[in-house]
């Protein structure tokens, strides 16, 4: 594949060591000499300076036979410009604009960009993810592309369930109990089968009772 | 009419005093205080210091209808993100973007974008000046 990125920055430079490790062909552009000089050590022909956001260089970089074009500057702004012209003149199929601020990404959408990645908004998922940890349900393995959690729950003293037998729960629709791990050892639940603290508790989840569960919790 | 002009430089303000002395409602909008200087002492409309890339700052026109918005600040790329984000609400009738790439400026205008290239404009008022047009 030819993939042309905008931007030397950290995203476009390690995107395109990785890219280049996987063998793709790849043509970084950037507007600051100084950085353009820095890195022709290491990417020789791969890089060459000039405005990605212009006709001229986009053109000169090869753009009508490029597969992928990713706009990685720290502008949107110009990512956005880079991606319509890339699209609109050059025709290409797939490109792919880094949104600085993550409010523009739905503006990016209806204007021609395929695909536009928010650093922001991932890392806030990443967080999000691990803070909902923090509240003790672990997500253990993910099924069905995230419609059903396999999750891990360690049982405080205060939990609810503590000293309560499975049978006498009323469990949110669509959620079950699949393994009570105790000082090591597993025990498969059954109705009869009664909580104690710092048991970890496996439950099969859907998405949708996740909140459910973890309130019974 | 209810004017807004993005952008306070050389030609936005003058843009900005003439329609303020024409008796029009204007608003206009730069990231820098200081280029309200270039405004005339009478200037009766609104100034408004901040960055029209961000949302906050385009609420004049897109909550409240606006006639025209003149995009014209000294980036490019800044005036054709503002002026497609802006088309986007019913709210604004006219929206004009400078753009000084007159390639640039030649394919917003395809894409529906009305844009006015001062490069095109000087080129020619050159060719006119010495006969060759």
């Amino acid at each position: 594949m030819y993939v042309i990125i905008a931007g030397a920055g950290k995203v476009g430079y390690h995107l395109a060591k990785l890219l280049m490790a996987g063998g793709h062909e790849v043509m970084l552009i950037e507007k600051d000499r100084s950085k353009v000089d820095l890195l022709a050590i290491d990417f020789h022909d791969a890089i060459m300076e000039g405005d990605a956001s212009t006709m001229e260089v986009l053109k000169e970089a090869g753009t009508n036979r490029a597969d992928v074009i990713v706009a990685a500057t720290g502008n949107d702004e110009d990512n956005l410009v880079i991606c319509q012209i890339a699209k609109l003149v050059f025709l290409r199929p797939r490109t792919i604009a880094r949104v600085n601020n993550p409010r523009n990404e739905e503006l990016f959408t209806g204007l021609g960009v395929d695909a536009s990645v928010s650093g922001t908004k991932i890392i806030n998922a990443i967080i999000q993810e691990q803070v909902k940890a923090g509240d003790m349900m672990i997500p253990l393995l993910t099924l069905r592309e995230g419609d059903v959690e396999i999750v891990e729950v360690e049982l405080s003293r205060s939990s609810h369930i503590v000293k309560k037998k499975i049978r006498d729960l009323s469990l949110p629709q669509g959620s079950i109990f699949i393994a009570v791990i105790r000082g090591g050892e597993v025990i498969i639940p059954s109705g009869e089968t009664e909580f104690q603290p710092e048991d970890k508790v496996l439950a099969l989840v859907k998405r949708s009772s996740e909140q459910a569960l973890r309130e019974i919790l | 009419m209810r004017a807004m002009v993005i952008g306070c430089g050389r030609v936005g303000s003058v843009l900005a005093n003439r329609m303020d002395e024409a008796g029009h409602q204007v608003i206009v909008l730069d990231r820098h205080q200081q280029a309200f200087r270039r405004l005339s002492e009478k200037f009766s409309g609104e100034r408004i210091v901040g960055n029209g890339l961000v949302e906050e700052f385009l609420r004049p026109t897109l909550q409240e209808k606006t006639d025209i918005l003149f995009v014209m600040t000294d980036k490019d790329n800044v005036n054709l993100m503002i002026a497609q984000r802006v088309k986007q609400s019913a709210r604004v009738g006219k929206v004009i973007a400078v753009v000084h790439d007159s390639i640039l400026a030649g394919l917003y205008k395809e894409l529906g974008v009305e844009t006015v290239c001062p490069t095109d404009l000087v080129i020619t008022e050159l060719q006119q000046v010495t006969g060759e047009s």
